[in-house]
């Protein structure tokens, strides 16, 4: 067992004006998560201590929060990559409700102006639709997204522009113009190309840099913006 | 205090929910109301495959699935239940397929199969590829395609909404009463139909693959308004969750040719079960890696045992099981094309829960009266499909089968149900209660009675059972009860105090274990993953029944209803 430090950022709406930092001290093995070290704190010190979590294993998508200034889930983090002081915050560029809990619904509303559902409008057939298995080999890293924000809240795009729709909601735009099942390519091509969307990123990577799933969103982008240029769509 | 009024309200957006959501919606107004966001329920955790007999990649039929069905369950599952599930199978993936599911492909574009636990060819024979999937994200992705279904039929889901009472009185439900955890406000659901779908509950044990919020909050709820619960002594232990974590490693992987070995590097499978060795279901194997442990051939004299890939060529574990891959290079620090995976059985499934005719009607006695307005389905509900011993890939087919199906039959009999109306006497009793709990300054930590629960429920009551290890248990609920009732918080707040909600959970938490310690000491008889030492075999003349827990007066009463037997004669259940 180690100690640590951990520096947590912590606001309770009814009872504080501003954000302040607390430590706690908290021993853990090396193979233990952050997120053990978060609920024996909770467990033992202070009940109060406020942070999503439920899966603990890196699926379920509640727990990205900022630990030493990266956006990571506290469940897929290790005490023996961690220094013995840590940082530990809200993700940014969410309204903080309390401790390290943000409101994800400006995160989740850009997911739903994407048409995140699969159209197609032939009577469906008896069995499944054919697809090859490299059609479907396409998708497999956009449908891995678990929705933590972790991209978004770190994408120096949309902490400008709060209305930028965002790493997540274009790979999931992506997800379904790369299917090849999907029948609305320019209905949802219009829901992408416009001042907050496809064409705001920049390539920046932050979003690559931080996702959880190691989701090459950059490059999913990029499929976008050529396939968008294809069709003559550029800004 | 807000009140709502829809013609259906749903608890829980896991695949059940959704399922019957999507169903529903085509009657009336729906609400789903969900502790987490809509796709972080546990539905979204599972890895494997969903079963049908699609027969893609060789020759299957859905009566095969539906004997090794009644097998695998120990002849406990009604037989009825498992025909409506096996023959609607094919209908049901072909239908999520259409959703837009990603199920992984063969070559000629029809969707992918693999082996697992318990599905056989001509009853028995040898292992089949039933299992459909998406890599290792099975789960995740049909939760993803049935949540975008639901939005764009303009379901309303009330995410982060907890559920804290489910209103059965005069003789209906009349809907539920919930927090909106942002702002600790307190909201009453007023419906013709309720619909529970809320899922799981094995953080009634120390190790399990199941999150933190399966906590089983609804069957508590429903068991303290007098609905009994069916075959809570069934609990499935999974034979590999990854040791010392208990995070699941799907059976997928054995289904890709992984196997079970000790420390001498024997394949032990193969005496427990020489015609399908790896492939046996569960409770099986479960008890044989710790039979293997017990008898000292456990890893290093440890008490694991290996989960051996290596063999498997590296690009069907990176194709077909990249999840599981990417947990064991996390959380273990191992790549399992290069090395074996210690594993040890983790505390898994429910095949007990609300009990339920096949269209979700939840039922409130052994005679199968029905209470009005009041459906379960799901992992939270007994139909009873798995009878004593759930085999892999069911579940999720349990789900998007019955989860339909009690959408539909809410469908059909919205037109004869009242609008449900919750007292203002039940409102404040919920309000007192939030308040007591607020106000509590007692001298226990949650935290602490949580793991002591957690712990004793490990020690005495997982694989092995014993009379003397399940009153030890009884005995040690007591005094976990006691303590229980002198918790203090130190979080006073409204908005989102988590602290408080725990503390709820750990009622429920508490009241489940106590249900399933007295289910389980009752029934003396060895069946599907309900072992007792104590008693070995199977006693088909006495204990081919299921059990009916009912809070009385207090204290837990039981009953006992036939299990429905159209097919299959029980028979010795050989592997
Ligand atoms: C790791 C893992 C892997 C699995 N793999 C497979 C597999 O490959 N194949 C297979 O067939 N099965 C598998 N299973 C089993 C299967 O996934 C589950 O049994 C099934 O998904 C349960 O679905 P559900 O809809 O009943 O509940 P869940 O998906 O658990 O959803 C429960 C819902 O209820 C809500 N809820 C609960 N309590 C409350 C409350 N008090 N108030 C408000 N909302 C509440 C939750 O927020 C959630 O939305 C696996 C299980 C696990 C744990
Ligand atoms: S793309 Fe990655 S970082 Fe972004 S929401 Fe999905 S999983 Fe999280
Ligand atoms: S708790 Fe589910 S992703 Fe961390």
């Amino acid at each position: 067992m180690k100690r640590y430090i951990f520096r947590i950022k912590r606001f309770n709406p009814e009872t504080d004006q501003a954000p302040y930092w607390q430590d706690f001290e908290v021993k853990l093995e090396p193979m233990e998560r952050l997120l053990d070290g978060l609920l024996r704190i909770k467990e033992e010190q202070d009940g109060s201590l406020t942070f999503r979590r439920s899966c603990a294993h890196g699926i379920c998508g509640s727990c990205a929060m900022k630990i030493n200034g990266r956006n990571r889930l506290a469940c897929q983090t290790l005490a023996k990559d961690l220094p013995d002081r840590v940082e530990i915050e809200p993700l940014q560029a969410y309204p903080v409700i309390k401790d390290l809990v943000v409101d994800m619904e400006p995160f989740f509303s850009k997911n739903e102006e994407v048409m995140p559902y699969l159209i197609n409008n032939n009577p469906p057939p008896e069995r499944e639709r054919l697809q090859s298995p490299d059609e479907q080999k396409r998708l497999v890293e956009s449908i891995t997204c678990i929705m933590c924000g972790s991209c978004t809240s770190a994408c120096p795009v949309y902490w400008a522009d709060r209305q930028y729709l965002g790493p997540s909601a274009l790979l999931k735009a992506y997800r379904f113009i790369f299917d090849s099942r999907d029948q609305a390519t320019q209905e949802r091509l219009k829901r992408i190309i416009h001042s907050h969307g496809l064409w705001r990123c920049h390539s920046i990577f932050n979003c690559v840099e931080v996702c959880p799933k190691e989701i090459d969103i950059t490059s999913h982008i990029a499929a976008l913006k050529r396939f968008a240029l294809r069709k003559g769509l550029k800004g | 205090m807000y009140v709502h009024n829809y013609d259906t309200v749903i608890i829980g957006s896991g695949l059940a929910g959704l399922c019957a959501a999507l169903e529903a919606k085509n009657a009336g107004t729906v609400a789903v109301l969900a502790k987490l966001y809509p796709t972080r329920c546990h539905s979204t955790a599972a890895q494997g495959g969903i079963a049908a007999a699609l027969g893609n990649e060789e020759p299957d039929s859905p009566e095969w699935h539906f004997y090794d069905t009644v097998k695998g369950s120990d002849f406990l599952g009604d037989q009825d239940a498992i025909e409506v599930m096996c023959e609607d199978a094919i209908r049901t993936v072909v239908e999520l397929e259409h959703m837009g599911v990603p199920f992984s492909r063969i070559p000629e574009g029809k969707i992918a199969q693999r082996r697992f636990g318990g599905h056989t060819r001509e009853f028995g024979a040898a292992p089949v590829r039933r299992a459909c999937y998406s890599a290792d994200r099975t789960g995740h992705a049909i939760v993803f395609a049935l949540y975008e279904q639901c939005m764009l039929k303009g379901v309303e889901f009330f995410s982060e909404f907890h559920v804290l009472d489910i209103v059965v009185e005069e003789g209906r439900c009349q809907g539920v009463l919930a927090m909106e955890i942002k702002t600790g406000k307190l909201h009453a659901f007023q419906a013709k139909a309720t619909l529970v779908a809320s899922g799981g509950y094995g953080r009634v044990f120390k190790t399990t693959s199941n999150a933190l919020a399966s906590t089983g909050d609804c069957l508590g709820m429903l068991f303290n308004r007098g609905v009994p619960l069916q075959d809570m002594e069934f609990f499935q232990f999974h034979p590999t969750g990854i040791y010392g974590l208990g995070i699941l490693i799907t059976e997928g992987a054995r289904g890709e040719g992984g196997v079970l070995r000790n420390s001498r590097g024997e394949r032990f499978m193969e005496r427990y079960a020489p015609t399908i060795k790896d492939l046996a279901p569960r409770d099986m194997v479960s008890r044989a890696i710790l039979t293997e442990i017990k008898e000292g051939r456990g890893i290093d004299g440890k008490d694991y045992v290996y989960l051996d890939l290596t063999h498997v060529p590296r690009k069907n574990i990176e194709e077909r099981l990249p999840e599981i891959s990417s947990f064991c290079k996390i959380y273990l620090g191992i790549d399992p094309a290069e090395e074996p995976i210690p594993v040890l059985p983790t505390a898994h499934y429910a095949m007990g829960g609300i009990p339920t005719d096949v269209d979700g009607r939840v039922l409130r006695d052994e005679k199968g009266e029905t209470i009005e307005g009041l459906y379960a389905a799901g992992e939270c509900a007994c139909v009873s499909v798995h009878g004593a011993n759930r085999l892999g890939c069911n579940s999720l087919l349990d789900t998007v089968v019955f989860g339909r199906r009690a959408g539909r039959a809410i469908n059909k009999e919205l037109k004869g149900l009242r609008q449900g109306n919750i007292k203002k006497e039940i409102v404040n009793q919920v309000f007192e209660e939030i308040d007591r709990l607020l106000n509590s300054k007692g001298k226990e930590k949650i935290g602490k009675i949580r793991k002591q629960l957690q712990q004793k429920m490990m020690e005495h009551c997982s694989v092995f059972r014993t009379e003397e290890h399940l009153r030890m248990l009884l005995n040690e609920l007591k005094n976990i009860k006691e303590r229980y009732r002198d918790i203090g918080l130190k979080d006073t707040s409204r908005a989102f105090n988590t602290e408080l909600l725990e503390a709820i959970e750990l009622g429920h938490l508490i009241t489940i274990s106590e249900v399933i310690a007295e289910s389980a000491l009752r029934r003396t008889e060895s069946r599907g993953a309900h072992y007792r030492e104590d008693f070995p075999k199977r006693d088909d003349e006495n204990w081919l029944k299921h059990t009916l827990a009912f809070k009385k007066n207090g204290s837990i009463e039981f009953a006992y209803k036939p299990v429905r037997i159209t097919k299959f004669q029980p028979e010795e259940r050989k592997y």
